[in-house]
């Protein structure tokens, strides 16, 4: 997975406008041989197309993706807590993971990245390798339900991406999560 | 929410949404530097005014950097000016007496000339009571290069007088974060060591971390989460030019440059969770050093390069433990406490500084390798990130003031402490570079 030899394209002697930037990536457009389409911004959902291959079943909701996004799901839930400085999952979250890991089984072309997060204290570092332990933790779990592996990828943010960024035992208790993102 | 990229050119796209690499000269918002405390054994030193040729105004008061330079150590109490008796900027304008009547134990006089369309700086160090030269030189710069010039001459003058090298002519990389969400900012830059001068070497909407220079001062190591996971990127400071080095599955993390420059170390969860590896930069050939199904992370280098020493829960709670850069058992070093982590060690290898647990605060502390013996050098409750000064004689770490992220030094040897902060923002990691010759 590794490129070695890749050169990364954005190399700028000297101070880089943003106009020059917008250059660059009109350039690269040009070179793409694949049919280009404009970038989505994460902050932008209501341009995406449909995801789900299923007629829509809410006209109302346009930009609806999955069971996920409706409040009355139990897949709604899709957080899971730890305790400090530990990757143990707790029997509060067992059914919620259930809940995906059948979900996943029967929508085999459904992906999901569990996103693993740490709570400020301790050394930034350790939080990151803290926080694969607690993605791989429900990855593994998920698997024993029965999910394929090629389903689910991890991504530890350590405490880099705090839910709350208060610096007190209720904002950590909120850090320390791993996300299901579909 | 995060998407999976749909195809490698919207992955493209991202990247050059979010990330600017720059190479040298963006000026930024600077660090200012308050002391904060444990000059009581400075040394008393008077940095006369240099002395100008008519009518040349510089761009900077080389003096004053001098004096601050020497202040921020902790080592020296330079005299204020207005307590100056006499203004001399040349030999023959000295009168030893002066200074001694003063309590002055140094003295130190220079000029500024024009020299083309730069300078020609010259400085002299006298022994006060003895009577004596002990330093002289003149050397000539540009016109931008006069700041670098004082620190330097600050270097000699703290050389010549404790017998270690200075570091005021020596650079801090540091991570800063303003915002949140998708409208946080974080970015990777390296000023000079009082806070001068700095400069945005990466600048991206998602996570930078673990900022690791090369023994030569000439490239940083940093993680980066712009392709959407932890990736490790080498890039040279002049150029801007960069190499991703690592982008494996699991997380990336942790770099850390050999004494030789020639391989990172690092922490990879490729092959099933945190384990330390070590890549060649030449040959690109990668090697596993730990196989431990706890975490395993935080590699330093010995500057023998002969062993690295990294953090481990293998014992049921992060502790240092040390082993060959050639494989085989690794034993545990740090033993005090229940939480000791991302150790590093000093330039002469024989203590390490690191973050500890103490009664549910993080606090840096000092290990002493030979002895066993431990110390804590902070006082926050949230400190992380230690280095160690290239000439050994402070910590710089990460701590928490008011409420925000700011850096801190403190003193090893008995020098002083000071607290390094942006106007707005959080700043954290910083990284001391090494001796740039």
């Amino acid at each position: 997975m590794t490129d070695h030899s890749t050169r990364v394209p954005v190399s700028f002697r000297h101070a880089v406008s943003g106009l020059s930037l917008v250059g660059v990536m009109v350039l690269l457009l040009g070179c793409a041989s694949e049919p280009m389409r404009e970038p989505l911004p994460p902050a932008a959902p209501a341009s995406l197309p449909p995801p789900v291959p299923a007629a829509p079943v809410r006209v109302e909701r346009p930009t609806y993706r999955g069971p996920w996004e409706d409040p009355s799901s139990p897949l709604y839930q899709r957080t899971i807590y730890f305790d400090y400085d530990s990757a143990e999952i707790l029997p509060d979250y067992i059914a919620l993971m259930r809940n995906h890991a059948a979900y996943l089984g029967s929508h085999a072309n459904t992906r999901v990245t569990l996103e693993g997060h740490t709570d400020e204290r301790g050394t930034r570092e350790y939080n990151l390798a803290l926080g694969d332990q607690r993605a791989e933790a429900v990855r593994r779990f998920m698997i024993a339900e029965g999910v394929i592996p090629d389903q689910m990828a991890t991504l530890s943010y350590g405490e880099e991406r705090a839910a709350d960024p208060g610096r007190n035992e209720s904002a950590w208790r909120q850090n320390r999560r791993v996300i299901i993102q579909y | 929410m995060i998407r999976a990229p749909r195809s490698i050119w919207s992955l493209a796209l991202l990247t050059l949404s979010f990330v600017l690499v720059l190479g040298a000269g963006r000026a930024q918002a600077r660090l200012t530097i308050e002391v904060t405390g444990g000059v009581e054994a400075a040394q008393p030193i008077a940095v006369v005014p240099f002395g100008v040729s008519e009518g040349l105004i510089p761009r900077e008061d080389v003096a004053a950097i001098i004096a601050a330079d020497l202040a921020r150590s902790g080592r020296f109490r330079p005299m204020p000016t207005r307590d100056m008796l006499a203004l001399p900027s040349t030999h023959e304008e000295v009168d030893l007496r002066d200074w001694s009547l003063l309590g002055m134990n140094n003295l130190v006089i220079g000029r500024v000339e024009q020299e083309g369309s730069g300078y020609r700086v010259g400085f002299t160090l006298y022994d006060v009571f003895r009577g004596e030269q002990l330093a002289t030189s003149s050397v000539t710069t540009t016109q931008s290069g006069l700041r670098i010039t004082a620190h330097r001459i600050a270097d000699q003058i703290y050389e010549k007088l404790t017998g270690q090298p200075g570091v005021a002519a020596t650079r801090i990389a540091y991570i800063t974060a303003s915002g949140r969400g998708s409208n946080q900012t974080v970015t990777l830059r390296v000023s000079d060591a009082d806070g001068y001068n700095p400069q945005t070497i990466v600048s991206s909407g998602e996570p930078l971390m673990s900022p690791a220079w090369s023994p030569d001062g000439r490239r940083l190591a940093y993680v980066s989460f712009e392709n959407r996971r932890s990736s490790i990127y080498v890039q040279d400071l002049a150029s801007g030019r960069r190499d991703l080095v690592a982008s494996y599955p699991g997380i990336n993390s942790s770099p850390a440059f050999s004494p030789d420059g020639q391989r990172l170390a690092m922490t990879l969860s490729k092959d099933g969770n945190a384990d330390i590896y070590v890549l060649n930069l030449m040959t690109r050939e990668l090697t596993r050093l730990t196989d431990h199904f706890g975490i395993d992370t935080e590699p330093a280098w010995s500057p023998d390069g002969r062993d690295i020493i990294f953090t481990s829960d293998r014992g049921g709670s992060p502790q240092i433990y040390r082993m060959s850069t050639a494989g085989g058992p690794a034993g545990r070093v740090s033993f005090e406490g229940d939480y000791n982590a991302r150790a590093s060690y000093a330039p002469d290898g024989n203590s390490i500084t690191m973050v500890t647990r103490v009664n549910g605060q993080f606090r840096i502390a000092v290990q002493d390798l030979r002895r066993g013996y431990t110390r804590l050098v902070s006082s926050g409750s949230l400190d992380e990130s230690p280095s160690f000064a290239p000439n050994g004689s402070m910590v710089i770490y990460a701590t928490v003031h008011g409420g925000r992220g700011v850096l801190a030094t403190a003193s090893v040897d008995g020098g002083g402490n000071q607290r390094l902060s942006q106007d707005t923002g959080e700043v954290r990691e910083p990284a001391w570079s090494p001796l740039i010759k």
